[in-house]
């Protein structure tokens, strides 16, 4: 069973405790997005296999939104972090980045500390 | 050469001497560098494309490859229901063109793919859901699918061992399509394998796509594991890694990749004669020649490709058939698995030209593209030599998610197909 650590609450929670919520940072288009940007917005998703940032709800704890880097193929989870959040913390990349040295964040500050 | 035609004279003929004469139902040949269309993908889909372009339009210059084996991904993996009762009028149009085609199928490929039309019952067991059912009930009339609405004590005389008066969800009523069933779904791969191999098509299995040659908006080849292989036309038909594969080709898909799991029982003796599925409690159930139950639930709610599935899921769905079906309480499980579903955010599959010429897809099947695979085969093959969507297609074309056409079946589907 999937276990995810609650970002608020600071306790370990069984999938069971947990509503899944598709994934993380999508930008809200406003009403001047063209049909592309909308359709993108609503359906187009990057579906990978392999290091995935979704949002989660502690349905049964906190009831609060949080974010959570796992890996679709492998399962294994990198870390979970507030939905107040731009983007992933540094180590949560680093741990992705352990499992899997090819993977590239796709956000450009931390591509260029990557390679920086 | 053409493999022998299978009959009861060939079995006669094999018994007087030891089984000797039996040949390999397809060919393993290794790719050329060249094909009129490339296939991705020897589920049921990609072989039954393969298939209707050969027959129904000539064109046999076709390689279907497969990163596994032949069969082994959802074609493999579902609970081979059959049925036709869908809500709008293009799912039907397509689901039905599979339906008909299954009832024939055998006899199309000489190859015996136990279609069994047993009849299928949705179970109606909250007031919306009966609601709902008399309205596709409805639909189907004037579709001309034929299925009909049936109450709990017809209901009960079909399935003697279900449980009316369940204390959470009693049975209401059930949607019947008489003419919906299961079939051997290996066998629906094997048969069109073997038939696309008679008509000289290449079936490469173990032969990974490693990426996607284009040029000027044109498709030139694929990568492969088994090397480069050249083509006018590539038909994408990879169900859960259809992003993936698009990826390569330099698109997007409106799809999401999660795992769906079944799993049968022990063998017992014949208590069930019809397709049950229960969608409100998310359970479905039927009896395989064999004997053992077969059973599906829910999708897993995250996205995921281990082909495995949360275990909850399974109490779930057991939990809950076990409300319905009483008397299957002390069955023990033998063999659970699980596939890699593609949904699209309308229930409904994609069936598509692409941004990238000569190439085509056919994926977002879901949860229930077994049923679909001849009427898929039948339109896809359409599209693909013809360069666009023949009439079972048309609706299913990806750009309706940017215009708003959607073919909502996520009401009539449910969760289970």
């Amino acid at each position: 069973m999937l276990i995810l650590f609650c970002p608020y609450c600071g306790v370990k929670a069984e999938e069971t405790e947990l509503a899944p919520g598709g994934e993380a940072h999508l930008k809200r288009i406003g009403p001047d997005g063209t049909a592309e940007e909308f359709e993108a917005y609503l359906f187009a998703r990057k579906n990978l296999k392999g290091v995935h940032f979704e949002r989660w709800r502690h349905a049964y704890g906190c009831g609060k939104w949080f974010l959570a880097a796992r890996d679709t193929h492998t399962m294994q989870v990198y870390g979970t972090y507030k939905a107040q959040t731009a983007h992933a913390t540094d180590d949560i990349v680093a741990n992705a980045r352990q499992a899997r040295p090819e993977w590239v964040p796709d956000w450009p500050q931390a591509s260029e500390a990557v390679a920086g | 050469m053409p493999s022998r035609r299978y009959s009861v004279f060939a079995i006669a003929r094999e018994a007087l001497r030891q089984h000797g004469g039996w040949t390999r139902a397809w060919t393993s040949p290794e790719p050329r560098d060249r094909y009129q269309v490339v296939i991705v993908g020897a589920g049921g889909h990609g072989l039954a494309t393969a298939y209707y372009l050969g027959r129904n339009f000539g064109i046999t210059d076709v390689a279907v490859i497969e990163k596994g084996w032949l069969g082994g991904g959802n074609t493999g993996r579902n609970t081979t229901i059959i049925r036709s009762n869908y809500l709008q009028d293009p799912s039907a149009a397509i689901y039905d063109k599979a339906l008909k085609l299954y009832e024939t199928l055998s006899q199309d490929l000489n190859y015996n793919v136990m279609f069994s039309p047993r009849g299928l019952i949705m179970l109606a067991q909250t007031e919306h859901e009966v609601r709902g059912y008399k309205r596709t009930v409805h639909a189907n009339t004037l579709q001309g699918v034929a299925t009909e609405w049936i109450e709990p004590a017809r209901l009960k005389e079909l399935v003697p061992i279900i449980n009316i008066d369940g204390p959470r969800y009693p049975v209401l009523g059930g949607l019947y399509q008489a003419r919906g069933g299961t079939a051997r779904h290996d066998a629906v791969a094997w048969g069109y394998a073997r038939a696309c191999s008679d008509m000289g098509m290449h079936i490469i299995q173990n032969c990974e796509v490693t990426g996607i040659e284009t040029e000027g908006g044109q498709v030139r080849a694929v990568n492969t594991a088994k090397g480069r292989i050249g083509c006018d036309k590539l038909a994408l038909v990879v169900a859960g890694h259809s992003s993936q594969l698009a990826d390569m080709a330099g698109f997007r898909l409106p799809i999401e990749s999660v795992p769906l799991q079944a799993m049968v029982s022990e063998p017992i003796k014949p208590c069930m004669d019809v397709v049950v599925m229960a969608n409100t409690v998310h359970g479905y159930m039927s009896q395989s020649d064999k004997g053992e139950m077969v059973i599906g639930g829910g999708t897993d709610s995250y996205n995921a490709f281990t082909q495995r599935g949360s275990w909850h899921h399974i109490e779930e769905t057991v939990r809950a058939l076990v409300e319905t079906f009483p008397m299957i309480s002390r069955l023990k499980m033998l063999r659970q698995w699980g596939g890699i579903v593609d949904m699209t955010g309308d229930r409904s599959p994609i069936l598509s030209t692409t941004p990238v010429g000569g190439i085509f897809v056919n994926c977002g099947w879901g949860t229930g593209g077994f049923k679909a695979i001849p009427g898929s085969g039948w339109a896809m093959a359409e599209l693909v030599a013809q360069g666009r969507p023949g009439p079972l297609a048309a609706a299913f074309g990806m750009n309706r998610f940017r215009e708003g056409r959607f073919i909502d079946e996520s009401v009539a589907a449910g969760v289970a197909h």
